[in-house]
């Protein structure tokens, strides 16, 4: 009983403890740091720490402190730790965010309360339209970008029809409406699969088999893009019917898909050997400081967001209470992405070039991502017409 | 009656008188989160209690209690999307869907017993999960953000924090005192009688299911209200509140606290959660700390919180 | 038509695998009266335990038998430490304790293997399709699913059927305080069964592992379809869980195959899409509503009590 009453008293101190109102600059960082996708969370986080060390850990002349939160993938989580950040926490930025769903139910909270918040990953469509915000930023895309990029691909390769698969949420839904949005020729079936729980793929697969489909496009993030990949590959249908991804292979997945995942193309805005400067530091110092792991384009865009945070303290040199001229100095993009060209759009989503990626073997023998391409040249999302902020 | 001076009745005082004053206390302390967090504990502590009367007093085990959470939550929150913002309708609409559902499945769960019970009642919440997540209008799986909350025609202004916290501290308070009520009443006395000997109060005369269904339709139907709260709280409805593993975290709200006694969902309610959120605080691991915590109390500490200070009230 | 024969054979894999998770499951709870939410976690153990041993031996047959052994011995020690004190309590309380298995299993995977997963590799021999009728061809590993849970099937029935041990098995599920009165060593008996079970699980993970990756939480959203089985199909029967399987992996993939399109016919494509998937999951809870509301005691039930 005493133990009881210990604990319920360190849990009233833990809450009361009032926020430190002082010369810090606070950011809260949401991603997921449990469950199946956390390998993704300790990417973003680890490429946001790199960024503080580059940075020397201080923005504006004052120090950082960074709050991490996991969302466990759940979209009412994530709506809860968001207000915990903001109002007991009371951070200067809300940053991160991996999944659409997720960004959706807590967008009120920060808008509501005046909150930066920078979208390192997750872009819903309503987000580029009509829930654009005048304090939220995006550092990744909008979800329709990257498969309209696999579209426009597809094209070019002279591709007559598809066959779409993708897990039934916001992301999954943006996804297979973007390749529809730029694909030239018929689109023979379309499959959404129950999201995250649903990882047996043979029932799509057949369908996709029988369709007599020329290609196939999914989208599956995570460990379900391994498990896609195992699939494809033992129903015997590599080789058979070629497969466009977006979002499916990446430096987390890779090691678990193998020789799965050579020879399927993929489009992103990041690939780890762009020849930018910033970018060669950011991979060469990434692989130094983790060793054993490389970072993901989930990664590339939680730096920039750190950049992007940094360029916002450093022109109110520190006041962070004055958020207009922060919000100016935001939408000049003012600091180098490790992508290269990067400027922003009247809703706060990036303009930017999308690179066709392959899997080939690199020096040391291991499977590694390689840019082929540039497909697409200053992409803008075809939703900024529907946000009500114009520049 | 003995004396209802002891330990338990003390502490249960207490937390009460705490619960009242934690505005102040928030104000005071320029701490807005405590706020927010004790008002989700407290529209939680609602749900437990309605789950307790069913299960401490009626000994039905649902483990679908979360569809009720979720069908409160979606009748104000469909009716909001669609235009509707008045609370004048939106919460009868979601107490009388509450009512109904619990009705329907209510006929045909009670007809088993047991651990069918439990199963049953899982499945139905599984389907209203289900049905939910296939509504495309609202959402679907990604859950609908509700833009403004109920509105009370300038009674009460459910956007300001204090005066949300007290509208759901009174449906708190007034639903364990009607839980109360309820228990020490005649048709109590028979629901908690069938609990405990079915074949003699059906002997003596007494339709034991109809009594049972009435319970389960009341449970149902607070515990809705609780669904229309936790909906304007977290201004966000999606299927996700309605799996079956809320269900679960309801149970064991209900289990920790003491199942069959008044204030044990409440006290559990709140231990539970300040629990989840203090342990995440410190270790990125506290399941591994939670789950064996849990196995320990149902080994040895029979009867939850309430179960130990009524001991510790006997000396 | 050729369609229809490839989604049934999925169809029926899906169902197969579901009865080895279910068959543990349902001797557990029909000899021990005992509810074991762990039961996924013994699964996902299986599924780590092969990832591990077939990195470790290079062999992909002598990995599955040691993971295989070290399930079942997980799970004798499990009886042995914790859940043996919760027969005959109340099966709430069984829920609970065995709930916070759950937790402290997928945190500690979490601490030993790390949160990203692991995979499975198949050996080649198993990777490639076959032709089972002209024209069709099916993935060797899925088939190899079909065959050894058949296998794992059979040897259940025999044994259950045929032997001792089957017969004090049997007796236990309908009357367990008379075996006791016999003067049978019931707390052997039920720790051998309750091993039996966690092997059984521990098969189904490692089975279900080169297909899916190994991850953390992999066993509960199948947990509760397999409780779904084995309610359907009468608890403690292994013949009604082997038949409801095979019912519920049908009902799975076919909905999954062919609702869509039928949904499309009634519906715009984008809310047909939105709906199939949902719709298609329901139906097997739609079942079991429907069985125990009519059928209360399942549909293959284990003997009268």
């Amino acid at each position: 009983m005493k133990k009881a009453f210990w604990l319920a008293g360190a849990t009233i101190l833990a809450l009361a403890q009032p926020a430190l109102a002082g010369d810090t600059i606070k950011i809260g960082f949401i991603s997921t740091f449990s469950g199946p996708t956390a390998v993704i969370g300790n990417d973003m986080r680890n490429s946001f720490e790199l960024a503080l060390d580059h940075l020397g850990r201080k923005m504006g002349g004052k120090p950082v402190e960074v709050i991490y939160e996991d969302d466990g993938q759940k979209p009412d989580v994530g709506k809860q730790k968001t207000e915990k950040l903001i109002q007991s926490d009371k951070v200067d930025f809300v940053v991160g965010y991996i999944w659409s769903n997720v960004l959706l139910a807590s967008l009120k909270t920060a808008v509501d309360s005046k909150t930066f918040l920078i979208t390192s990953n997750a872009g819903p469509s309503q987000l580029a339209g009509e829930l654009c915000s005048p304090y939220v930023f995006s550092t990744s895309w909008q979800n329709d970008q990257t498969p309209q990029a696999v579209g426009t691909y597809m094209n070019q390769k002279g591709v007559k029809s598809v066959f779409l698969i993708g897990p039934n949420y916001a992301a999954g839904k943006d996804m297979l409406a973007g390749v529809k949005s730029t694909f030239k020729g018929q689109v023979v079936g379309e499959e959404y699969t129950v999201w995250p729980s649903q990882l047996d793929f043979s029932a799509e697969l057949t369908k996709a088999k029988n369709s007599k489909a020329e290609s196939i496009f999914v989208f599956y993030p995570g460990a379900a893009g391994v498990q896609f990949l195992n699939q494809y590959a033992q129903a015997g249908l590599k080789g058979q019917i070629p497969l466009y991804t977006a979002f499916t292979i990446d430096e987390l997945s890779l090691p678990l898909q193998k020789e799965n995942a050579i020879g399927v193309p993929g489009a992103q805005q990041w690939v780890n050997d762009l020849p930018f400067p910033e970018n060669k530091k950011f991979v060469e110092d990434y692989r130094k400081k983790y060793t054993g792991l490389r970072p993901t384009f989930y990664g590339a865009q939680s730096y920039d967001a750190a950049n992007l945070v940094n360029s916002a303290v450093v022109a109110v040199k520190g006041d962070t209470s004055k958020k207009d001229e922060m919000k100016a100095e935001m939408e000049k993009a003012n600091f180098k992405s490790v992508r290269g060209p990067f400027k922003y759009g009247n809703n706060h989503i990036p303009i930017q070039n999308f690179y066709l990626q392959d899997v080939v073997k690199d020096a040391d023998g291991q499977l590694s991502l390689k840019t082929v391409a540039t497909i697409v040249k200053d992409d803008q999302d075809r939703f900024h017409d529907k946000c009500p902020m114009k520049k | 009656m003995k004396s209802h001076i002891n330990a338990r009745n003390v502490i249960v005082a207490l937390v009460a008188l705490g619960l009242t004053l934690l505005p102040a206390y928030s104000a005071l302390t320029g701490n807005i989160f405590i706020l927010t967090l004790f008002t989700r504990i407290v529209i939680f502590a609602l749900a437990a209690a309605s789950l307790n009367l069913i299960m401490g007093y009626g000994g039905m085990m649902s483990f679908g209690h979360a569809a009720y959470l979720g069908i409160g939550g979606y009748a104000v929150g469909i009716l909001a999307h669609e235009g509707i913002g008045s609370g004048f309708i939106q919460w009868p609409v979601a107490l009388a869907l509450s009512a109904l559902y619990a009705l329907v499945i209510g006929a045909l769960s009670l007809r088993t017993r047991g651990v069918y019970f439990i199963m049953i009642t899982l499945a139905f919440a599984q389907m209203a999960y289900y049905i939910a997540s296939g509504l495309s209008r609202y959402g679907g799986d990604d859950g609908l953000t509700i833009y403004k909350r109920s509105t009370f025609g300038g009674l009460i202004d459910l956007s300001n924090r204090v005066q949300f916290y007290y509208l759901c501290l009174a449906c708190l308070f007034g639903g364990v005192y009607l839980i109360w009520r309820i228990i020490n009443s005649r048709f109590g006395m028979v629901v908690q009688g069938v609990r405990s000997n079915e074949q003699r109060m059906q002997a003596i005369g007494f339709h034991a299911n109809r009594y049972r269904l009435v319970c389960f339709v009341i449970s149902g139907t607070i515990c809705g209200l609780a669904g229309a709260l936790l909906a304007n709280n977290t201004d966000f409805i999606s299927p996700a509140g309605m799996y079956w593993t809320r269900s679960g975290e309801l149970m064991v709200m209900v289990v920790f606290g003491g199942m069959g006694s008044l204030f044990g969902p409440v006290l559990g309610t709140i231990v539970f959660l300040l629990l989840e959120e203090v342990l995440s605080q410190f270790t990125e691991y506290w399941a591994l700390i939670m789950g064996p915590l849990l196995l320990l109390i149902v080994l040895f500490a029979r009867g939850g919180i309430m179960g130990l200070l009524g001991r510790l009230s006997r000396g | 038509m050729l369609v229809l024969v490839e989604q049934s054979l999925n169809g029926l894999q899906f169902g197969l695998l579901l009865f080895l998770l279910a068959a543990g499951l349902t001797l557990v709870f029909g000899i021990m009266d005992f509810v074991n939410l762990a039961h996924g976690s013994l699964y996902m153990m299986g599924a780590y335990f092969a990832a591990t041993f077939v990195a470790w031996t290079n062999s992909f047959v002598l990995g599955v038998l040691l993971a295989l052994g070290a399930t079942l011995l997980l799970g004798i020690a499990l009886e042995f430490i914790a859940l043996r004190h919760l027969y005959g309590r109340d099966h709430l309380d069984q829920v609970l304790a065995t709930f916070g298995l759950i937790l402290f299993f997928n945190d500690a995977v979490r601490l030993i293997w790390g949160p990203a997963g692991l995979s499975l590799p198949l050996p080649p021999w198993l990777t490639v399709p076959v032709q089972i009728v002209p024209g069709v061809f099916y993935p060797a590993y899925r088939l190899s699913i079909i065959v050894v849970a058949l296998a794992v099937a059979a040897l259940l029935y025999i044994v259950v059927m045929r032997t001792k041990i089957g017969m004090l098995i049997r007796a236990g599920a309908s009357n367990r305080e008379m075996i006791g009165a016999l003067g049978i060593n019931i707390k052997l008996l039920f720790t051998l069964v309750f091993g039996l079970g966690a092997a059984l699980a521990g098969l189904a993970g490692l089975m279900q592992a080169p297909i899916l990756t190994v991850q953390i939480g992999m066993g509960e959203n199948i947990l509760i379809l397999a409780f779904v089985i084995i309610v359907i199909g009468g608890i403690g029967s292994i013949r009604g869980a082997f038949m409801a399987a095979i019912f519920v992996g049908m009902i799975d993939t076919l909905g999954r195959a062919f609702l869509p399109d039928l949904l499309r016919t009634v519906l715009s494509s984008a809310a047909a899409s939105t709906a199939a998937p949902a719709l298609s999951s329901m139906l097997i809870y739609l079942l079991m509503a429907i069985v125990l509301v009519v059928r209360p005691e399942g549909l293959f039930p284990a003997a009268k009590r």
